[in-house]
């Protein structure tokens, strides 16, 4: 089980990182959501798939029984939201590059190439 | 209590006053007042935090009152605390710079609460003693700097950003990777309980992914090659004040996150350092970020272009420290990092002026202020000697140590290299010298505001105290590499 897990994780990500390496703006985003997610399917595997039993204390126990780490989960909600946050400033950003300069494609968001371009020598003024 | 008050308040104060700032954002003038009032409350607390772990460390907190190892901790150990009182310095010069620097429109804009959140986050970061805490740091401080980085709006301040946020979000899930499987091999967060739990475990293929996956990822966010792209293709569209807080700090933030995991989360410089496999890297990407980002800059005639490719060769030489794996490199690498914070910052700020008295980022068309800004002349010549390496300033001390160690480590080709770029970085330095400040100047003298100056003498004060006294520094380079888990 922990092996499928880890083998559709890690497809995830790949898919995810092929994506993010496009020229088109949107699919880069789609890429970065994905990636995202592709992690944390990857945590969680980190966190041992154990069994359905909710991680909680039984009354006479003294210790945590056969049930997942609750940790890695609360690292995930963390990660979800810190991704949440992340991806929409991409999106608001790529959306801001589409109103200026009305294209999503990589190449030619170039704006701040232009600046400060390397300009030769004056001979004039050594 | 109040030792717990004080090693929270470098975190915490920041983020009140960024509150504060929210608040008061459709009054830009006392917006003004709140933010720096917080920064120069801050660079006090955080001065006197320094002075009390210099005798006596306050001991760390767990919040929540969580038992040890589950809650997460913040500890006063160096080279934070060390960090924490640098980066108060850099926020009062960047708060006083700011005042000509950043007008109403910026300030209507959130400049304020964006500025103080960057530096609460990197404080924190520097505080903190749990991994994931460290990654929370480090999002919260690149959201605030694209924040920052897009402020004015304008075309090439978001084409900068995309290219910034691609790299950083993919620095971010390696470490988030990276983190979470060190929680899978050592069942607990604390960055010294998981050393402890990663030194008991045999070499295997899981610890080597982990170390690949944290490296990858803070090389990322400290710029060096082959990740350096991003740095000079975003730094040079943000205002002068910003990009001299990132150019300071956020490259450091990457690198000191290197030395927390690698030197005491993997015991590089220690009696059995773990995921040697990796340990050529550390080498490879010193030498190459060095010896391609000096070259880079002696390519460059914007200033802000060619600042950008020197803040990332300095970070070479950090890391050289850092390949070194001995303790005395390590403590090169902090001694480095601090000296880096404060010239890089205070070059940027006088980049910023140059801009304003001549009109134009270019060095070709810069020029005369030599005789036009003699104060001013002064002032810059202490980060630009500095960053040569000319004595007896800080950069000198700090290449001649890294150098040192590298002789004394037995890693020649290494040390060939830092010479090589110093050579090149002396060069670059020289140009722009003579072009902004000898050549013979263009148009109409423009005056230079009085507070910007005082930012500029501030960090140049530093650099020159560190230039004359460096055993003090050395003594907490040490201290910090000792603390970090080295020798």
């Amino acid at each position: 089980m922990t092996v499928f897990y880890a083998f559709i994780g890690s497809a995830v990500v790949g898919c995810a990182l092929f994506m993010i390496l496009s020229r088109n703006l949107v699919r880069m985003l789609l890429g970065f959501s994905l990636l995202a997610t592709g992690a944390n399917l990857l945590l969680f595997v980190a966190g041992r798939i154990r069994s359905q039993q909710p991680p909680i204390i039984e009354p006479a126990a003294e210790v945590l029984g056969a049930s997942a780490d609750p940790v890695i989960q609360a690292l995930i909600l963390t990660a979800i939201v810190i991704g949440l946050a992340l991806t929409v400033m991409l999106g608001v950003l790529v959306l801001r590059a589409w109103r200026a300069q009305a294209t999503i494609d990589a190449r030619k968001v170039d704006a701040a190439e232009a600046v400060g371009r390397a300009r030769p020598q004056d001979p004039a003024n050594g | 209590m109040a030792e717990a008050l004080l090693l929270v308040a470098p975190t915490l104060l920041p983020f009140l006053g960024a509150a504060l700032a929210l608040l008061l954002r459709s009054r830009p003038a006392a917006a003004r007042l709140a933010s720096l009032a917080t920064i120069i409350l801050l660079a006090l607390v955080s001065a006197i935090l320094f002075i009390v772990s210099l005798s006596d460390a306050p001991p760390p907190i767990v919040f929540g009152g969580w038992p040890d190892g589950f809650g997460i901790s913040l500890s006063a150990t160096w080279p934070g605390v060390a960090l924490v009182m640098v980066t108060g310095v850099i926020g009062l010069a960047a708060a006083l710079y700011g005042l000509d620097d950043i007008g109403p429109r910026r300030r209507g804009a959130g400049y304020d609460a964006l500025m103080l959140a960057l530096i609460g986050a990197v404080n924190g970061a520097f505080l903190t003693d749990d991994l994931f805490n460290l990654y929370v740091w480090f999002e919260l401080a690149l959201v605030a700097a694209l924040g920052l980085l897009t402020i004015d709006r304008r075309a090439a301040q978001i084409d900068a950003a995309i290219r910034y946020a691609a790299f950083a979000m993919l620095a971010a899930t390696l470490i988030l990777l990276g983190v979470g499987m060190t929680y899978g091999l050592t069942g607990t967060l604390d960055m010294r309980q998981a050393g402890a739990a990663l030194a008991g475990q045999p070499p295997g293929f899981a610890v080597a992914t982990v170390a690949a996956l944290l490296l990858a990822g803070f090389m990322l966010k400290a710029g060096l090659v082959p990740f350096h792209l991003w740095l000079p293709a975003s730094y040079h569209t943000a205002p002068t004040t910003v990009v001299a807080v990132f150019a300071g700090l956020l490259t450091k933030m990457g690198f000191f996150a290197l030395l927390l995991v690698f030197v005491g989360l993997f015991g590089v410089g220690g009696p059995a350092p773990r995921a040697v496999q990796l340990a050529p890297v550390f080498g490879w990407a010193a030498a190459a970020t060095m010896l391609i980002c000096a070259a880079g800059a002696l390519a460059q005639t914007d200033m802000r272009r060619l600042l950008s490719y020197h803040v990332i060769a300095q970070v070479g030489y950090m890391m050289a420290g850092l390949a070194l794996a001995t303790e005395e490199g390590v403590a090169a690498s902090v001694f480095y990092m601090i000296h880096s914070i404060i010239v890089q910052a205070n070059l940027f700020l006088g980049a910023g002026l140059i801009h304003r008295a001549s009109g134009s980022w270019d060095l070709t068309r810069t020029g005369g202020m030599m005789r036009r800004h003699p104060v001013f002349a002064l002032l810059f010549a202490v980060p630009v000697l500095s960053l040569a390496g000319i004595p007896p300033l800080s950069g000198f001390w700090a290449k001649l140590i890294v150098l040192r160690e590298s002789l004394d480590a037995g890693m020649v080709w290494l040390a060939g290299a830092a010479l090589l770029a110093g050579m090149m970085t002396i060069v670059s330095m020289a140009m722009f010298w003579s072009d902004s400040c000898w050549k013979d100047a263009r148009g109409h003298a423009r005056p230079l505001p009085f507070a910007s100056l005082a930012a500029m003498a501030l960090l140049s004060a530093t650099t020159v105290a560190i230039g004359i006294a460096p055993q003090a520094l050395w003594t907490i380079a040490r201290l910090s590499a000792k603390a970090l888990g080295a020798g």
